[in-house]
């Protein structure tokens, strides 16, 4: 799977009250949240943000609290890829669950700007950044990760996995 | 080789393999899977969507409304109500009514709930708390306790372990609170990203429960996976009163594998501060300006028990003094049973007639939620886990966070304070 954006370039550290305010989490709805996203540290995004643009963030990007609505705002807000030095744990595992592609590549974050196009291979784990030309390869993922980004996330795996054990 | 807790823990629930090191993936058996109102909506729109139709054990799925609870609008009323439709439905053993129970990661250790040897995923980052007791526990986020709810199973790379190690003699005022936020502003709040922190040494024995659980509470502070105090005398003294069925406490080996091992001598610490925007910008008080502040929250998963609330009543009862009318102070016991204690002790009058303002228990205030929300500009003194910008309301609100006595000391001076001030 191939994916093309314009990058919204932050630093390390951004935590999930930035990035998705607890006053919304009165809402699941991805398009209400998408209207809040990243808003404590960037004003502009969620009114700015194109369909497949690119986050790319420092080194522990979605720090702090376990809430799922953070990638899921994310994702509403039309968000294609994140490509950051590192994840936070709980973080990596919601964007994997719900289907949102994460990449981890130090070399790619620090070198994209703000309004740079990145080039994404899902499949083949590479970085192209459009204006310097160079090409980086993200961290590979574990196999059983990858089976659940290629079942479109955990939902759609579990049903995979379930629907095998009852047709025996 | 050795083993470290968290080895010997996941050992013991994993599926196909009787023993792992740091770094293996394995499929594991949950013990008790938990949400709260924030997170268990979209678990249960997962656990739906996965196709799946009873919980796989109704005694071990534990939902808990808290963050908005009591309701503070519509919005969050309807979150709360899919959590009590659900629990009817599925027929769930525990119940978590407002006026009944409170905040998570005070309610299940309190209620036995929650054991030693266990091994615990919750949809909160705070779920790393029962650590204190001797759970491998751990947060995610709402679709993976959905699948956890179906299955009674998650899967985990076992961590690697940092062993933190504590000495000397505490100071007046220094607490476990102060012993944790030195560790992350040591390490960074990424110091512990995917690891397990174990803390040791003659300083945590010392330990009372509710310090424990406050260490093990901010655990996910540093970025780490779960945290571990070590099972001892008062360990077993707090589970035995409280156990709600048979439990394993587990110790880690003497030669086990650790990546990292840290020392601290606390015998010249102070009480630590963090600064905004990061609970990582840690300070001993004294090098931190004493500014005016607008409102005191003490409470919380991290400090809203009642051993936190005595420190509290202690400093008002032997000073004599009030609160500053200039702060508004929140005091809010972490469950319905700390309120409960408060009140027998006559303290709920105490902290009235201070000026404080008592609340029935929430998480509220300290993720901005309601019962205390800081405008623009607005500095707050809270016991707290978190102070990123806007996490307790507007985005240039200011937080510091500190031990339920400097907390305590502030609220009266009307500026952050150290006790001996007083």
């Amino acid at each position: 799977m191939k994916l093309e954006g314009k990058v919204w370039k932050y630093g390390d550290n951004i935590d999930t009250d930035v990035i998705i305010p607890a006053r919304y989490l009165v809402t699941t709805d991805p398009k209400t949240l998408a209207q809040h996203c990243m808003e404590d540290i960037d004003q502009g995004f969620a009114q700015s943000v194109q369909p497949g643009d690119i986050i790319v963030g420092g080194s522990n990007f979605g720090c702090g609290s376990s809430r799922e609505h953070a990638p899921i705002s994310i994702k509403g807000a039309g968000v294609s890829c994140i490509v950051a030095e590192s994840f936070a744990r709980i973080f990596f595992r919601n964007a994997i669950n719900i289907g949102l592609p994460i990449l981890e590549s130090v070399e790619a974050a620090r070198a994209a700007q703000k309004g740079d196009t990145l080039s994404i291979d899902l499949v083949a784990g590479t970085i192209t950044n459009q204006r310097t030309g160079q090409t980086y390869q993200a961290n590979p993922y574990p196999p059983f990760v990858l089976a659940i980004i290629n079942a479109g996330g955990l939902v759609p795996y579990t049903r995979n996995v379930l629907g095998i054990k009852i047709t025996g | 080789m050795g083993k470290t807790l968290a080895e010997k823990i996941i050992a013991a629930h994993a599926e196909d393999v009787t023993e792992v090191s740091a770094g293996d993936l394995v499929t594991v058996r949950t013990d008790v899977v938990m949400a709260n109102d924030v997170t268990a909506p979209i678990a249960i729109q997962s656990f739906q969507a996965m196709g799946v139709e009873e919980v796989y054990d109704p005694n071990r799925v534990m939902l808990v409304p808290s963050h908005f609870a009591p309701n503070k609008d519509i919005k969050s009323a309807e979150q709360t109500r899919t959590l009590t439709l659900f629990a009817e439905e599925q027929a769930l053993d525990h119940r978590f009514q407002v006026g009944r129970a409170g905040i998570e990661h005070v309610v299940l250790p309190e209620r036995g709930l929650v054991l030693p040897g266990d091994l615990i995923v919750g949809g909160d980052s705070h779920t790393c708390t029962y650590g204190a007791v001797g759970a491998f526990a751990t947060g995610m986020g709402s679709t993976d306790i959905g699948f956890a709810m179906a299955t009674g199973k998650t899967w985990l790379k076992v961590p690697e372990t940092m062993k933190f190690v504590y000495h000397g003699e505490r100071r007046p005022y220094v607490y476990g609170k102060d012993m944790i936020l030195r560790t992350i502003g040591e390490i960074g709040v990424d110091g512990a990203l995917y690891r397990s922190m174990e803390f040791t040494g003659p300083a945590i024995s010392a330990l009372s429960m509710s310090e424990r659980f406050t260490m093990a509470n901010m655990v996910i502070e540093a970025g780490g996976k779960c945290g571990f105090l070590p099972f001892d005398d008062t360990t077993q003294a707090y589970v035995e009163a409280r156990a709600t069925r048979p439990y394993t406490p587990f110790y880690a080996d003497d030669d086990a594998t650790y990546i990292s091992i840290h020392e601290f001598d606390l015998s010249e610490m102070e009480p630590q501060i963090a600064c905004p925007y990061s609970p990582d910008n840690v300070h001993p008080i004294s090098q931190v300006k004493p500014e005016k502040i607008d409102q005191v929250f003490i409470g919380s998963c991290t400090n809203g028990r009642f051993e936190d609330l005595a420190i509290v009543a202690d400093i008002l009862q032997r000073t004599g003094r009030e609160f500053s009318p200039d702060v508004r102070v929140m005091i809010i016991p972490g469950s319905q049973a700390v309120y409960l204690d408060v009140l027998r002790q006559g303290w709920i009058e105490l902290f009235t007639m201070a000026g404080g303002a008592v609340s029935v228990s929430t998480c509220g205030p300290c993720l901005g939620g309601h019962m205390g929300v800081l405008a623009a500009d607005e500095v707050c003194v809270s016991t707290s886990n978190r102070n990123f910008r806007g996490r307790m309301g507007h985005r240039d609100a200011r937080v510091f966070l500190a031990n339920p006595a400097v907390a305590a000391a502030s609220a009266i001076m009307g500026r952050l304070a150290h006790p001996d001030e007083l």
